[in-house]
């Protein structure tokens, strides 16, 4: 730490694998950075990577291909996905109004954005399934259309969709107001149509951001837990969803069972997340 | 850890050594107890006081019981837990040798200063005519009741629906089997706790039936009024023993032995039977139970010893992992 503090000191440490920066403060930039990670994210993260391993990889094996888990997993994930897709067409629609037209209430509904943030995940299930209900708000003409919405797979995909919301809109947003009217009003005067317009110069434009976005949405609803199982129904190769397989797990005392799980989602989402940014990194280099 | 709780004992010592008039208990309890050991613990309170001259103050806690149980085995500090059945207490013994594993025999009556049962709540009218077991199994109807895997209550459910199908004349371990299965055929919604499962059924109007605990069905009464919904008594049911226990590893820690003692046997006491009582939950004084009989009906409750051989043989046949309740489940 003494070291770190001291950063002028030892220049030969970073001359070698490094362009020297005009910035100072990088040795102790970095020491935080890395101290914090550690503390914050890779001591937890290490300590999940070793837990199943107690049952031996076969054990393993046996915890991750058992068709409820599968199942359960296929939701997670599934629902996650197709939550965000809908945020990212939804979540692109509200960003464009908010960021392009000026109307009485804009700041308010600008500000209703956030609530899936602020609100704690037990009261944001609570409301959900209150309105989805056969006898909710919104449950009860969706039931006489023979469409169950709360406790069934549907509610869950509900529910991964409100909390991922913010996450589309907010990244949008200052991109948006970075992109100027300049190049669509080009675009016009040589002939484009409006959809060639968006096709051909908003959304390419967008797409980075709007990837971004859906990233996010999709890895925070993956873990979701809190606003979930008030909605879902919980029913096993149903609407379970592995977060609550998890939870089940350790209500058995099983927590190698459970680490495996969360080792797995965890891997998976890694994995996912890597393509998604490499195909980002694709997009970006390619403009 | 280990030094950390050393460090919380040695503050504890020296403060309870400079205040020995102020005295802090934890109890850590289940979920529908909170109403019941708030007047338990006020009343406590008061007659410690005029014994002693110390003021006691009782901290409650409450959650699943089988995540209350793990939370104390991952250390939450309880000098008393009261929970919704014994194989949680068991696993505090086991795994972190908080207290004996004999533990329910130091207390009167298996430790378990109150009893419960199983009930059914329905819709005011009773539209589908449910008044025994076999009527949860008709064609169409919808029954509510919480995960067994993280209620405890929803377990005591899952028991009573078991032994009242091994006990019938005829029956037998397989019917049992294909009786629960089928029971749980007709489960929409499996919520994670006994709350959940009344907000669903009673709030959300989803099913025809909650199994419930019955103290848990007379509180929905209470809350919701009793126009919307009754109580039927099946003819059998289980004798739900939600057991208390000191933990003595905890309590010497914090020097609160006395004290801690003094509280559970209140509960054993007239004054606290009738707190129980008044909260709807069966007493166990005879007295007391005359008293309030005409509020709990009479009615055949087998004991999970009986049926089930204990709740640590309960509890590896029927809900560990690959048990019976993973088995209804498992894809055909």
């Amino acid at each position: 730490m003494t070291a770190a503090a001291f950063p002028p000191r030892m220049p030969f440490v970073t001359a070698r694998w490094r362009k020297s920066s005009a910035l100072p403060g990088f040795n102790l930039t970095l020491g935080f950075t890395l101290f914090y990670l550690s503390a914050v994210i890779l001591i937890p993260l290490a300590a999940l990577a070793i837990k199943p391993w107690s049952l031996g990889a076969g054990g393993v094996w046996n915890v991750i291909t058992q068709p409820r888990v599968v199942h359960a997993l296929e939701l997670s994930f599934g629902g996650s996905a197709i939550g965000a897709a809908i945020n990212i067409v939804f979540g692109l629609a509200v960003a464009w109004t908010l960021v392009r037209y000026d109307f009485p209430g804009k700041r308010l509904i600008d500000a209703f954005v956030d609530l899936p943030f602020a609100l704690p995940t037990a009261v944001a299930g609570i409301a959900l399934s209150t309105l989805y209900a056969p006898n909710g708000w919104l449950g009860a003409p969706l039931a006489a259309l023979g469409i169950k919405a709360a406790y069934a797979p549907l509610g869950v995909i509900i529910a991964l969709t409100f909390i991922g919301l913010p996450f589309v809109v907010r990244t949008l947003q200052p991109v948006l107001t970075d992109l100027g009217r300049e190049a669509e009003e080009a675009s016009a005067t040589l002939g484009a149509t409006r959809l060639q317009t968006f096709r051909r110069v908003v959304l390419p434009a967008l797409l980075p951001a709007l990837m971004t976005g859906g990233t996010l949405a999709f890895a925070r609803a993956v873990g979701e837990y809190g606003s979930v199982i008030f909605i879902a129904g919980n029913l096993p190769m149903k609407s379970e969803i592995a977060p609550l397989l998890i939870v089940i797990k350790l209500e058995e005392f099983d927590y190698a069972g459970a680490a495996a799980i969360g080792l797995t989602m965890l891997v998976a989402s890694f994995f996912i997340l890597l393509v998604l940014n490499l195909i980002q990194r694709v997009l970006l280099a390619r403009r | 850890m280990r030094k950390i709780h050393a460090l919380i004992a040695a503050t504890a010592l020296i403060a309870g050594g400079a205040q020995a008039a102020n005295v802090t208990l934890l109890n850590v309890s289940y979920d529908p107890t909170r109403e019941l050991y708030k007047a338990e613990n006020a009343a406590f309170a008061a007659q410690w006081k005029a014994k002693t001259g110390d003021t006691v103050t009782i901290n409650q806690s409450h959650g699943g019981s089988g995540a209350q149980s793990r939370a104390v085995i991952d250390g939450l500090d309880a000098d008393v837990v009261t929970l919704a059945l014994a194989y949680d207490i068991d696993a505090i013994s086991q795994k972190a040798q908080l207290l004996p594993a004999n533990w329910q025999s130091r207390l009167p009556e298996h430790s378990t200063p109150y009893t419960s049962t199983i009930v059914f709540l329905v819709r005011k009218g009773n539209p589908w005519k449910v008044h025994d077991w076999p009527d949860l199994v008709k064609p169409g109807i919808q029954v509510v009741t919480p995960n067994p895997k993280t209620s405890g209550g929803a377990r005591w459910s899952y028991l009573a629906a078991w032994a009242y199908a091994e006990k019938a004349p005829g029956g037998d371990a397989n019917k049992a089997k294909a009786f629960v299965a089928n029971l749980y055929s007709h489960v929409p919604v499996l919520d994670t706790g006994a709350r959940g499962s009344t907000t669903t059924f009673v709030n959300r109007g989803i099913g025809d039936v909650l199994l419930s605990w019955e103290n848990e069905a007379y509180l929905a009464l209470d809350e919701l009024g009793r126009d919307k919904f009754e109580i039927v008594y099946p003819k059998v049911s289980i004798l739900a023993e939600p057991p208390v226990a000191i933990l003595d590893k905890n309590v010497d820690r914090h020097g609160t032995r006395k004290v801690a003692e003094a509280y559970l046997n209140f509960l054993y006491s007239k004054e606290g039977q009738e707190i129980e009582a008044k909260n709807y939950y069966r007493a166990r004084d005879p007295q007391v139970a005359a008293a309030h009989a005409k509020q709990f009906p009479q009615l055949k409750l087998y004991t999970i010893d009986e049926v089930f051989g204990g709740w640590t043989k309960a509890q590896a046949t029927h809900f560990a992992d690959g048990g019976v309740f993973d088995q209804i489940y498992k894809p055909k």
